[in-house]
Order: structure tokens, then sequence, then C-alpha cells
């Protein structure tokens, strides 16, 4: 018999034991629990579907359609597609926009905030309720503003600018420290300036803030309770409902707190509307 | 209220299930007759199951599988698009390639791509699904010598690389898998070889449904400390994590492998209290970070964000909601799992520290499959030394004299990720193919490049997903800190182990430095907490603290 080298011994018995690794963990063991799976629980291993209107875990986008309720927000592909699952993935800090150039020849990019914001205005103007929010402006971008002042960080200040408003919107505050509040120019330089969110005076927000956020895979298929409840005026008078009704249709399609305290009440969106269909 | 309830009720059952498992992890994994489909086994491999292997051996056989591993995976992702069950997905760039393989190889599974669009489904069974296993038993292979180094009384042998790793793989993570795999698939994972299904949607557009073994790679990808998602959004995809009841059990099966090792380590040494006292040494950081990570994700004290929100909502799913979240990422991050249920770029600029602090830790509260265990004891020798130092006697462990020569180790192995982390971030920071990649500006762009080294470094694999790391600047040097971030630290592992072996143990006298009670308790806490903090804090500083403080 020949001696190998140790070195290459212990690669070959390396690449023996790979492949066995590959043909029991790699194939043997999921295409067992595929034919447990789908023995057991045919259902859920075979995604839980609804007929053949989609999965009941995996949420779709309602278009803004009037009649049906409508889901979060959502950063998956176009919204919704599990073709290119995705977060938002902003801070918690990006409160200041790129504001786009007039002429086109620079894209924007919306901060996290100004995104909160416009939803918010957006979803207030299609249940008919305020869509006002802390840090936010009335034409739905983030209330920010940049501050210049006379010694970089300290001093008093010297030009204030809205960072979020391109000119010619009427910046959302006329005055900050005695200064007037300019517009703010696509382009122009404000990085010395110091970045100072607004909180303003709202005091009663309407809009619940799961419908303002991107979900952390863009497919979640709840919406929080408050969300659903806000939205069911709209449903029952496009739909002519009786809203005692469509309340039991909602409690109907909550599912509370896994085991009363684990995580958190949702509804399920896709079950709602498919009920209101008259398809569940 | 109800997350403080539930993350105590998770921990509980953990507290429970670690000693059944960590008693038959003992048993299980170190000597004990080999079973006749072992034998066989070892024969069809060409490897003698009894023979010992000294330091040097058992870390040849360790470097030549993992390289093998590497090989093996890189074939695969780079001709996927000729093999069956691809979906239509081509193979990988070869940069990409080499760093997904050498990511799952070395139990990091940071993932450069979007496993909906890049892998087909016999990637992630016989790739991701093998080496997922395969890298977990190496952690543990190195962690049961070094408690062989410590607990046997002379000789050279450490054991057998190879029985080791076929034990750890049959004996401990597969019949786990099947158990835990049965229970996801319950709660709705989903688990079929379907493709990519186009279904009409309610409201009149149309949406691809893609089906996959996602209930057998699941219980692996949380259980061996790898954390790859299936799809990209990981266990935020509904068909990887249906519930707030398999949110749950996620986080149990995160923690419960590394935590019973503690337990393996008590047992194998003979000394249960012990093992205790290291329990609740990681309990303790664990308690901490998760405090932390609760307060700063709360409303009132949260970025200027989820002050107009109403909450950290961004980036976390409704039936999960926010402290599932927090809980879900602190035990991702203090294993070495990086599995993620919610957007931690979106976490709250000192929510997204804590995760940050969770892993430059050393991920030790419980950290990753052995990886955990080798590195608490690293901490604990640290410990041990100072205290000996201070009472003015040799320092001993499990009557082993941890002198120079093996503080030598100890030093070495704590010097590599800070070096390695601070100095990837630095050459990124200052090159413009670095700072190109940067989802978010300023001090969180920051952040998220230095969550990026820490977690490629640490083999955790959690990410800050802004960041673009698909680059080929990304994708090498992150490469490049998986490999020496695992396999250094592994070396000096049983280099210790090796000297440590050799040792007669000395019995202990009045003068020994007793390793439990509150005394030992908190050396070794305050030793876990300054090293790290030493290490890390100014980058900490421009990072998140900025961010969170400035904001």
């Amino acid at each position: 018999m020949i001696r190998v080298p140790q070195w290459v011994a212990q690669h070959l018995a390396a690449l023996r034991v790979v492949l066995v690794l590959t043909l029991t963990v790699g194939l043997l063991y999921p295409l067992a629990m595929t034919g447990v799976a789908q023995a057991l629980f045919n259902h859920q291993a075979d995604g839980s579907r609804l007929g053949e209107h989609g999965s009941e875990l995996i949420g779709q986008d309602f278009l803004g359609r009037r009649e049906y309720f409508q889901s979060r927000p959502s950063a998956a592909g176009d919204g919704y597609d599990p073709g290119a699952t995705a977060a938002g993935n902003l801070g918690a800090e990006s409160v200041v926009d790129t504001l786009p150039a007039p002429d086109g020849s620079r894209e924007g990019k919306q901060s996290l905030l100004t995104q909160v914001c416009a939803r918010s205005k957006e979803v207030g103007e299609r249940e008919g309720v305020s869509g006002a929010r802390p840090y936010c402006t009335g034409d739905g971008v983030g209330a920010v503003l940049g501050v210049f002042r006379a010694d970089g960080l300290t001093g008093a200040a010297t030009r204030v600018v809205s960072l979020n408003q391109a000119c010619p919107a009427a910046p959302f505050v006329a005055v900050h420290e005695g200064v007037r509040v300019e517009c703010a120019t696509p382009g122009e330089d404000y990085a010395k300036a110091l970045v100072v969110p607004i909180r303003g005076e709202v005091t009663k927000v309407m809009v619940p803030g799961d419908a303002v956020t991107v979900s952390g895979g863009g497919l979640d298929p709840h919406i929080s309770v408050a969300y659903a409840l806000l939205q069911a005026p709209r449903v029952a008078r496009e739909r002519g409902l009786n809203p005692a009704d469509l309340r039991r249709l909602i409690d109907r399609n909550t599912t509370g707190r896994a085991l009363g305290f684990l995580g958190e009440p949702g509804v399920n969106v896709l079950k709602l509307n498919l009920a209101l269909d008259g398809k569940a | 209220m109800y997350g403080w309830f539930q993350a105590l009720s998770i921990l509980s059952l953990l507290l429970i299930l670690h000693v059944p498992l960590g008693d038959y992890m003992a048993k299980a994994l170190d000597g004990g007759r080999h079973l006749k489909v072992e034998r066989a086994l070892y024969r069809v491999c060409g490897v003698d199951p009894d023979r010992e292997q000294d330091w040097r051996r058992y870390l040849l056989a360790l470097v030549a599988f993992s390289t093998v591993g590497v090989a093996a995976l890189f074939a695969l992702f780079t001709t996927q698009g000729i093999l069956p069950w691809s979906l239509g997905h081509g193979g990988m760039p070869w940069e990409l390639a080499l760093h997904a393989a050498v990511s799952f190889t070395t139990n990091t599974s940071w993932q450069n791509y979007a496993g909906e669009s890049t892998t087909g489904h016999l990637a992630v069974m016989a790739g991701l699904g093998v080496q997922g296993v395969a890298s977990g038993a190496v952690g543990m292979c190195a962690a049961l010598a070094l408690t062989r180094g410590l607990a046997r009384r002379g000789g050279l042998g450490l054991g057998n690389f190879w029985v080791d790793l076929v034990r750890s793989v049959f004996r401990v993570f597969l019949p786990l898998a099947v158990v835990f795999g049965v229970a996801l698939i319950a709660m709705g994972v989903q688990q079929n070889l379907d493709g990519a299904q186009t279904v009409n949607t309610l409201a009149g557009g149309t949406q691809t449904v893609i089906g996959g073994p996602v209930g057998s790679w699941e219980p692996i990808k949380l259980m061996t400390g790898d954390g790859g998602g299936f799809f990209n959004a990981s266990s935020a995809h509904p068909f990887e994590n249906p519930t707030a009841l398999s949110n749950a059990l996620q986080i149990l099966i995160m923690l419960l492998v590394p935590t019973a090792f503690i337990r393996t380590f008590g047992r194998m040494t003979g000394n249960l209290k012990l093992g205790w006292t290291l329990l609740v040494v990681a309990g303790i950081l664990f308690a901490l970070l998760l405090t932390a990570g609760t307060l700063a994700q709360s409303a009132t004290t949260g970025g200027t964000v989820a002050q107009a929100v109403g909450g950290q909502l961004e980036g976390t799913e409704t039936r999960i909601g926010v402290p599932g979240s927090t809980l879900f990422g602190v035990a991702a991050t203090a294993s070495a799992d990086g599995a993620l249920n919610s957007s931690y770029d979106s976490f709250a600029s000192l929510g997204g520290g804590v995760l940050l602090a969770a892993m430059m830790l050393g991920e030790i509260a419980p950290g990753g499959t052995g990886s955990g265990l080798y590195g608490l004891l690293m901490v604990v020798l640290v410990a041990v030394f100072l205290g000996g130092l201070m009472v003015g006697r040799t320092p001993e462990f499990l009557g082993k004299r941890i002198a120079f020569a093996e503080m030598r180790y100890v030093v070495l192995y704590s010097l590599v990720a800070p070096t390695m982390i601070l100095g990837l971030t630095a050459l990124a920071i200052a090159l413009p193919a670095g700072r190109s990649s940067m989802g978010n500006a300023g001090a969180h762009g920051l952040t998220e490049i230095l969550y990026a080294y820490t977690s490629n470094v640490n083999g955790n694999g959690s990410a800050m997903a802004g960041l673009n790391g698909n680059t080929v600047f990304y994708n090498l040097t992150m490469t490049l800190g998986m490999l020496v971030g695992r396999y250094l630290p592994i070396a000096f592992v049983l280099a210790l182990a090796g000297r440590l072996v050799q040792q007669r143990p000395v019995a202990a006298t009045a003068g020994t430095l007793r390793t439990q009670g509150v005394n030992f308790v908190v050396l070794a806490t305050g030793g876990a907490l300054i090293l790290a903090l030493l290490n890390f804090l100014p980058a900490l500083a421009l990072g998140p603290l900025a961010d969170g403080l400035l904001g």
C-alpha cells in the first residue's frame, strides 16, 4: 500500500465526508421532510394557499381600490413582490431629502421621515381624516430646518433653510430664531448647516403607525386593528354595508396574540377582502 | 409589558431545556461506543475513529474539511445553471460565489445576494444545508478539543476531529432539525419543491409566489448559528416565520444548542458548578443587552422618525411587533446566528448599536455552537489571570496553570477580531469603493460599514441591509475577514488546548482563585465588557452613538 502524506490523506477523507453529508443532510433529509410535511401538514407545506387567490400568509397590493381594505406600504419590488422581498433599510435619523433637480438631470431621494409624512398625508386624504404627524409639514414632507450658525456649531443663527421643501414652496415656519426661513434650492450644498427637526404642535395623530411604515420583508399579510378600523367607514360606504356587520367581519379576521401574550394582534387583509367579496 | 413576559417565558423554557440537552450532548459527543452505521461511515471515508489526534493533526483535519467545503460550495454556486432544481437561476459570478462559499463554510452566512432571485432548491438543500450543519459542527469540534484539553490529565490527544464532526451532525443537529422542522411546518412554514407560480391578486394584479423546501432549511439556519435566509427577508418573510408563535420558537432554537453546550462543558469537566457559573455570566450579558435594546427601541427614546411614526415600526412585521423584533435581534447577535425578522438598519440608532455591541462582545452570550463556549472560556481565562495576579498566585483554571505561554494564545485570540474589524472598516471608509455602497449618509452610513465587518469577522451574518455588499471590493474584503476571523482564532484555541492537555492538574489549595461565586462572576462579566469596550468604544462613538445622540 502506498503511504500518502498526512495532509493529502486528510483532504481525501474530507472529500469523502463532504460527499456523505451531501447525500444525507443535503438530499435525504430535505426530501424526507418534504414527504412527511406533505403527508401530515399538506395545507401549510404547500404555502397556505387560498384557492386561486394566493396565500393567506403573503400580503397583496390592493392598488388603492376604494372598495378594499389596503395593506401596509411595501418595499418589496413595486410593492408585495415575493420575487424581491426587502425592507426600506433607512435609518432612524434619516430626515433630510436629496431634492431632485428641476431639469430632471438628477434624481432625488426621499428620507425616511419624508416617506412617513407623505404616506400619512395620502392615507389621511383617502380616509377623510387629518394626516398630520409630529415632525411633518402640511405638504407632507419632513419638517427639518438647516441652521447655519455664526461659529459653525455655535453662535447666532445666520441663515435658516427648510431642507426638504424645494423652492418655490412656502416654508412650514416663516421665522426661526429671528431669521427668515428660506425654501431649499435643489443641488445647493447645505452640509455646513445643523440639522434641526421641528416637532410642531400636533397632539392627535389619526393615521396609525403601521399605515406609514414598510414591513421587514415587504409581504406583511396583516395590518393593525386600528388601521382596519380607520378604513372601515370608507369600505362600508363604498359597498353599502352596515358598519356593525363590517366590524364583525374585521373581528373574525383578526388574529390575537399567540397564546395570549406572544407578538401583536393583526388583521389579515387578504382574508378580510375575500370575505367582503364573498369568496372566503 | 407583553414584551417582557414574552422574553421571560422563552428564556425560562431555554433554561429548562438546556439541562437535558446539554447532558445528552456530553454523553453523545464524548467517548462511548461507535454505532454500527457510524463505523461503516468511517470506513467509507477512510478514517480511523479510534485514533487520537494531537492539536496539529486536529487542526489539519479541520482545515482540510473546511477547504473542501469551500471548494464544493464554490463549484455548486458557479455551475448551478446546468444542475437540476435551479429554478432557472444561472451560476453566480466568481467573486459573489467565493464570498457565499466562504460565508456558509465559516458559519457566517452573510448574503450578498437575494435568495429568491439567486439560489435554486439544489443550492439551498445540498449547498447551504450541508455547510450550515457542517460549519456549526466545526465550531463544536474546536470547543470539544479545548474542553478535553482542560479535562484530561496528560497526554497529547484532543480527540478525533472526524468523530466529533460526524457525531455533532448525526447525533445532535439532524435529530433536532427533524423535530424543529416538523414543528415549524405545522405552524405554517412551507415545505415543497415547487418553483415560482403566478397568481391573480384580488384587486386585479398579478403576484408570483415562490415555493421551496423552507421547512427543512429553517431549523438548520437557526440551530447551527448559520442564519442565512431562504429568502432575502429571512425570518421577516411569512413563509419562513409565519406567526408570533413560530417567532418565539425561532428565538428559542437560536439560543438552544450554544446554551446547552455550556452544560456539556460542565459535564465533561466534571464540574457542573463551573458550568452554572459560565451560564450566569452569559445570562447577565444577555440580560444587559436585551434591556439596553428594549429601552433604545421604545418610542419615547427612539429617533426622530420613531417619534413621527409613534413607535419603532419601520421595518417590523405586524404579527411580530417591536418587542418580538428586538428580542429576536438581540438573540441573533448575542448568539452567532445572525438571522433577522426585521430591518436592523431601521432599528433606533442606539438599538442598532446594541446589536453591534452584542457581536463585539465576541458572541459569547451564548454565542455560536461551540464557538460561543470557547469564546466565553477565553474571557474567563483573562479573568482568571487578572484575578490570580490580584491575589498574587499563579493563576489556575480547573487545576491547570495559566502561565505566560498559555496567556499568549488567549491574547492572540482576543486580538484577531478587533484588528480585522477596525482595519477593514478603516480601509472601506477611506476608499471610494467602500463609501459608495453606503445606503445611508453620515454616521449611520459608517455604522452600516462597521456592522458589516463586525458581522463578517465574527461569523454572525446579520446585516444592516442598506449597505450594498455585492461589489468586488466588499465581496473580497469580507471574504478575507471571514477566513481570518474564523480560522485564526480556532488555531489559537487548538494550540492552547494542545498545551493544556499535557499538564497534570494540580490540587486546589486555599490560595487558588475560586472560579465560582459572586466575586468571580463579577470579575468575568466585567472583564468581558471592559475588553470589548476598550477595543470598540471609539468606533461606536463615531457610529451609532453619534447617530443616536446628535440626531
